[in-house]
């Protein structure tokens, strides 16, 4: 291939008609809470897990509403669910509840 | 006294006799169902309970709990009156029906109905003392019984008369069995009284017969009545399996059981099947739960998911989802149900744990500097934990404290902490958290300390629970505290300000710990009573145990605990856990404190 000095990035763009809702819906219709979110990111600032591993919510969220599932659960496993970003979330968002019903969504579907 | 009827049999008694061999084959099927899912180290704790001197024990309790209702005595004079009038007064006629038939009519001895319908079989021939006696004995227990089913269908109506401000809903198995329960003495009382012209009777039934005699002919409606009560008592006892009125039966049971020391390990079968069929349904919980400060949310209490539970709902999870966990309605239950097990059990039976990992941990973990070097049992080992990271002025008042008593300290999760699991075990997850809890006893037991302090109760009720620390002496702040006080290592000045103190649930209920902040407190300032006492504080709201509870749903939860604690305006409140010190510090107008920071402004 010609060398150009530059290259062409793949496309970042996600088409939200064709993602993968199905989740996003299914916590949204729980407590809705989920739709709050200002990506302030004390959630994962505060996170105990963070300290040691990549577990991030916010990012988690973002990732849920690009219906990038698979992605937001591993993003995910690490957490051990001390409920640290509840308190600290000035949104009022119920992330434990978020965190529990996303693993049991995946629950469902794989066992 | 003789008898009246040659074969001492008619045809009325068909419907309670049916009844009763109903009854008598379901409880005896279900009773060896849950015997033969006890496993065979519990049955043979079983088995040495019943022959042992523990079987006093037990039958002190059935005697307490079952027939005189000691524990709702407590609660409410009238309510336990009810209670016990009603379950000892219907014990009593029984009983004392049995001796009867024994004394007069031996002969009838054994047959399943007499006993309950002497009083159709026989008749008077000369007033003998011994049946004069035992006829007054009935009536009295008689009046007794209906003085109590007044004052039951009194609460229908006006439930806050007998400490009751909500009771629970039934459901139709339930209103039959209640109709019917409510129907059985009176029709007695008739039945009785219209026969007690030939079979004698006594104060009331003889009384009612006299006054009657003057208005109908009692033979007319003799068969009638006998008939109607025997109807009435086959109705109970048909609707019994179906109703709230299995506790009877069952509880008895259940204190066989428990004082074998076994606990459930389903949520649903076994023991615990015994536990839910105890649930009277009574309601007390209702009242007790912090959630019914939230309306709707009364639906999702302990009563109600022990209903859900026992009609094997697959919504029973939800319920179990929305509890704080605080433990109050275990405190009060007077039938003492562990429901908070029971809702345990169901997250545990339902969490997905596959797909939680935390593998990380054994590769990478905080590294603190550890001061101790050799083991040494007056060192202190203090760990945060994740809550107390939220709240960083009570560590640091706590370390000032401990600067001035010149103890020595290191603080293990400085840099970030691995959670001690509580929260996570409480959604449930108690096979995921045995990770972090390998992980945390690894690091607490190299470094070698004596005392592991917390300020944590949720901390503490864990690692006093699930850990195994090697001796290490787990403590709370407060009673660290209380210990440097009682050494003179610290020294306070007593303030004329006046407190209140909030009992954390995990500290308190959950551990038992009521009296060292409280003696800590008492040196500091002047200590008011809130409005509970200490085993019934009203959760702060805050609780990491319901992940149901919205932000909103938490707030009205802190707004009524702290109107409970603030009722003899203290200047101050005072608590002894991170958790409780965020959700009132954001809602009480007065200052709201921790024990360690009160400790720190009193300290000379």
């Amino acid at each position: 291939m010609v060398n150009f000095g530059f290259k062409l990035s793949s496309s970042k763009r996600i088409d939200l008609d064709s993602s993968d809702s199905d989740l996003f819906l299914k916590l949204k219709a729980e407590s809705g809470t989920i739709t709050q979110c200002i990506a302030c990111g004390s959630c994962a600032s505060s996170c105990s897990a963070g300290n040691f591993t990549p577990v991030n919510f916010r990012k988690a969220i973002l990732l849920i509403e690009r219906g990038r599932n698979e992605e937001a659960k591993e993003l995910i496993k690490g957490c051990m669910l001390c409920g640290k970003c509840t308190l600290v979330c000035p949104r009022g968002i119920n992330t434990r509840e978020i965190i529990l019903s996303i693993n049991q969504y995946y629950k469902k579907e794989r066992f | 006294m003789k008898e009246r009827i040659i074969f001492g049999y008619d045809p009325f008694v068909i419907p309670f006799t049916l009844g009763v061999i109903f009854i008598m084959l379901y409880l005896g099927t279900g009773t060896l169902r849950i015997l033969l899912s006890l496993s065979r180290k519990e049955a043979l704790n079983l088995l040495r309970s019943i022959f042992s001197v523990k079987i006093f024990k037990t039958i002190k309790d059935i005697l307490f709990d079952v027939l005189l209702h000691v524990k709702i005595f407590k609660r409410n004079i009238l309510l336990g009156y009810m209670h016990a009038s009603i379950a000892f007064g219907w014990f009593m006629l029984i009983f004392i029906g049995h001796i009867e038939v024994i004394l007069y009519t031996p002969q009838r001895n054994g047959v399943i109905y007499y006993p309950v319908f002497f009083r159709y079989f026989v008749m008077e021939t000369s007033q003998t003392l011994r049946g004069a006696f035992f006829f007054f004995l009935m009536d009295l227990f008689l009046l007794i019984v209906l003085s109590g089913i007044a004052l039951a269908i009194y609460k229908r109506f006006r439930s806050v008369r007998l400490g009751m401000k909500r009771t629970t809903r039934h459901k139709t198995g339930d209103k039959i069995a209640l109709w019917s329960l409510w129907l059985i003495f009176p029709l007695r009382l008739v039945a009785e009284s219209f026969t007690a012209d030939i079979s004698g009777g006594s104060f009331l039934t003889g009384t009612i017969n006299t006054l009657m005699g003057r208005f109908v002919e009692s033979t007319l409606y003799m068969d009638t009545l006998w008939w109607a009560y025997s109807c009435a008592l086959a109705l109970f006892l048909f609707a019994l399996p179906f109703s709230r009125y299995m506790h009877i039966p069952t509880e008895i049971l259940l204190i066989f059981l428990r004082n074998a020391g076994i606990k459930s390990t389903s949520s649903r079968n076994g023991f615990a099947e015994s536990e839910i069929y105890s649930c009277s349904s009574c309601g007390i919980c209702i009242d007790a739960c912090p959630m019914s400060v939230v309306d709707e949310k009364s639906n999702y209490t302990s009563v109600y998911l022990l209903r859900k539970l026992r009609r094997r709902k697959l919504d029973s999870l939800f319920l179990a989802e929305q509890c704080l966990m605080c433990g109050k309605c275990v405190e009060l239950c007077p039938v003492e149900i562990d429901s908070c097990r029971l809702k345990f059990l169901k997250k545990r039976e339902n969490f997905p744990d596959q797909i939680f990992d935390y593998n990380y941990l054994s590769k990478k973990h905080p590294e603190f500097k550890s001061s101790i070097n050799r083991q040494d049992r007056e060192k202190v080992l203090y760990y945060a934990g994740c809550m107390t990271h939220l709240t960083p002025q009570i560590y640091k008042s706590l370390f000032n404290i401990m600067d001035k008593a010149q103890i020595d300290y290191s603080f293990m999760d400085r840099d970030g902490s691995i959670c001690c699991g509580r929260p996570l075990i409480l959604a449930g997850g108690e096979r995921a958290a045995k990770e972090l809890i390998r992980v945390n006893s690894e690091l607490i037991i190299r470094a070698n300390a004596g005392i592991l302090l917390l300020s944590c109760p949720i901390c503490y009720k864990v690692f006093k629970e699930n850990y195994s620390l090697n001796g290490v002496e787990v403590m709370h702040h407060s009673q660290y505290i209380n210990l440097l006080i009682k050494q003179g290592k610290i020294k306070l000045k007593k303030g004329d300000f006046s407190v209140v103190y909030h009992d954390p649930c995990d500290l308190g209920r959950g551990s038992g710990v009521y009296s060292e902040p409280r003696a800590v407190i008492s040196s500091a300032a002047v200590l008011k009573e809130s409005s509970n006492l200490p085993a019934e504080s009203i959760c702060c709201g805050g609780s990491l145990a319901s992940r149901r509870f919205s932000q909103s749903e938490r707030e009205s939860v802190t707004l009524h605990s702290l109107e409970k604690l603030n009722i003899n305006n203290p200047e101050k409140l005072i608590t002894a856990c991170p958790l409780c010190l965020r959700s009132f510090s954001k809602l009480n107008k007065r200052e709201t404190l921790d024990i360690a920071q009160l400790v720190e402004e009193q300290m000379i």
